[in-house]
């Protein structure tokens, strides 16, 4: 710890947000360092969405302070350095005539900027992207013709193709089926470790999740535990606790209730 | 036609305008039709029209307004009107839509008012209702190639941006695209192009050039690309053959192009079912074989 503002890609610092007069984080203080693998856990209405929107810059703390990379979120204008893939669900509509060249390129957009236009080596990068979540095949397709998993992976390739330092994931295992869920931890795996990308998963998916990421931080409007994976799996009662709480949630969910 | 389009200036007018506005209708539409705004355009064409009874009504008592296209009344009032979509729609952050039955009602009443204060319709009024073949003017030609120029160029320049917030509105807001600026210059584009395409197509019907050729070529794109250039395509062949039907049978354009327009859809949608339909049947004794 001896310079951490060198190590530490997102510094969260008694941060406190409320929806009105209902308070989803209470004193939340977080420090994600460059490099690990987080997974972001907690049950429905934890705030964790609430948390990535703070990240992003989409919502402001009423009290407490963020900082990516060292500098105060107001500041910051480095949005290229991080990438957001976003529960697949609720973001797009999927009879949208685009092809999966059009969506990924869509993540070099902010980079470009105004005015200016997609050169030859933007499109290389564009097809990089496309092939390093192995899509290469579907290139001129509509993204409304594509599975669950392979949509998921194109918004991946998306959120790449700006060569983010950070990487956040809200849900995106939501309605993929197990088979690509594997493929798709492997392929966070090697982003992690080959890339050195910084990933943050916010998931429900404990079982999972524990076989890959590096920290493990527990919220529900407090943040319960931040540390390492061993530590969470040694700890019995926060692992079953999320484990089993979330298991729970997520079936009465999918029954809508008793 | 070949014959009377040398002939007669008129029909050089309403042909060359109709060509600006099937290239212009379509392409705003695109974007209207995939953010599910399609009927922000009826809204500004009813606004328009207030705007155009508003200067038909000054013309009858300022010796200003007679020598005055009517048009850029029409134009003001659809830009004016487009700010205030804008405005409502932040003001009701939650029924955002409600802005478009606000402008509509409120268009349609305040043109009505001045119609009457006016004294009724005329001819005049009733060209600018459902386009006309022979009113468009070479003043109106020049306007409406000026707003052309404008408005390709500006879409050219902000596509990407218009893309990103079609496709992805949250998305884009994370990438720092400004939602709010963009939507500004769009909305202002989709104001200029309902008051150009009026001459032809007429008010009550500038909505459905900008809607119909995208339903059509939303079920065989592949790609946003691919929708814009089948969108125009289609936006093109029905305003110039609706105009020369309208030309020969002596009818108001607006409706001969809108039918046209119908026509195409069809023609798209059953195309679309039996090419499936063979390429099912094919596949089946394939594998049977």
């Amino acid at each position: 710890m001896s310079s951490p503002k060198q190590d530490e890609a997102v510094l969260l610092d008694g941060v406190s947000f409320q929806y009105g007069n209902q308070t989803v984080l209470e004193d939340v203080s977080l420090q994600i360092n460059k490099g690990s693998f987080l997974g972001l856990v907690g049950p429905n209405g934890s705030g964790k969405s609430t948390l990535v929107k703070l990240l992003l810059g989409l919502l402001q703390p009423q009290t407490g302070e963020i900082r990516l990379f060292g500098q105060r979120i107001s500041k910051f204008h480095q949005w290229g350095k991080i990438g957001f893939v976003s529960q697949k669900a609720n973001s797009f509509n999927s009879g949208f005539p685009a092809t999966v060249f059009e969506v990924v390129s869509m993540g070099l957009y902010g980079k470009v900027g105004l005015l200016r236009f997609l050169t030859k080596t933007h499109k290389q990068a564009i097809r990089e992207a496309i092939d390093q979540v192995g899509m290469t095949d579907f290139m001129h397709k509509n993204i409304g013709e594509l599975s669950g998993g392979q949509q998921q992976r194109v918004f991946i390739a998306r959120a790449l193709v700006s060569e983010p330092e950070l990487l956040i994931l809200d849900e995106p295992t939501v309605g993929v089926d197990v088979t690509s869920v594997r493929q798709f931890y492997d392929l966070l795996d090697r982003l992690n470790k080959e890339k050195e990308i910084t990933l943050v998963l916010v998931t429900h998916d404990i079982g999972a999740m524990t076989d890959h990421v590096t920290d493990v931080a527990c919220l529900n409007k407090t943040l319960h535990f931040h540390g390492n994976t061993a530590d969470f799996e040694a700890n019995q009662d926060l692992s079953s606790f999320y484990g089993h709480d979330v298991h729970l949630l997520t079936h009465n969910h999918s029954h809508g209730g008793h | 036609m070949l014959d009377a389009f040398f002939r007669y200036e008129f029909l050089q007018n309403a042909f060359y305008t109709g060509l600006l506005i099937g290239l212009l209708a379509p392409m705003l539409g695109v974007f209207l039709v995939v953010r599910r705004l399609a009927l922000i355009a009826d809204a500004l064409s009813h606004i328009t029209l207030s705007g155009i009874a508003a200067s038909l009504l000054l013309s009858k008592h300022v010796v200003f307004f007679q020598g005055l296209n009517p048009l850029y009344i029409g134009l003001v009032f659809s830009v004016g009107g487009s700010l205030l979509i804008e405005q409502l729609r932040n003001a009701y952050k939650y029924y955002k839509e409600i802005a478009i039955p606000i402008i509509l009602s409120g268009g349609i009443g305040l043109g009505v008012v001045f119609i009457s204060l006016a004294d009724g319709f005329n001819n005049d009024l009733f060209n600018y209702l459902f386009g006309s073949v022979i009113a468009v003017s070479r003043s109106d030609l020049w306007t409406i190639s000026i707003i052309t120029v404008l408005v390709v160029t500006v879409i050219f320049l902000f596509y990407k941006e218009l893309f990103f917030l079609s496709f992805d509105e949250e998305q884009a807001l994370v990438s720092g695209i400004n939602r709010k600026l963009i939507n500004f210059i769009f909305i202002i584009m989709v104001a200029l192009v309902i008051a150009a395409s009026m001459r032809v197509v007429g008010i009550l019907l500038v909505s459905s050039l900008m809607t119909l050729p995208v339903a059509a070529a939303m079920r065989l794109a592949k790609g946003f690309k691919q929708m814009f250039l089948y969108s125009i395509l289609f936006g093109e062949i029905a305003v110039i053959a609706g105009l020369i039907f309208a030309f020969h049978l002596d009818l108001a354009p607006g409706g001969m192009i809108v039918m046209i327009a119908v026509l195409i859809l069809l023609v798209v949608i059953l195309f679309e079912k039996t090419f499936w339909k063979i390429s099912r049947v094919f596949s089946k004794s394939q594998k049977t074989r």
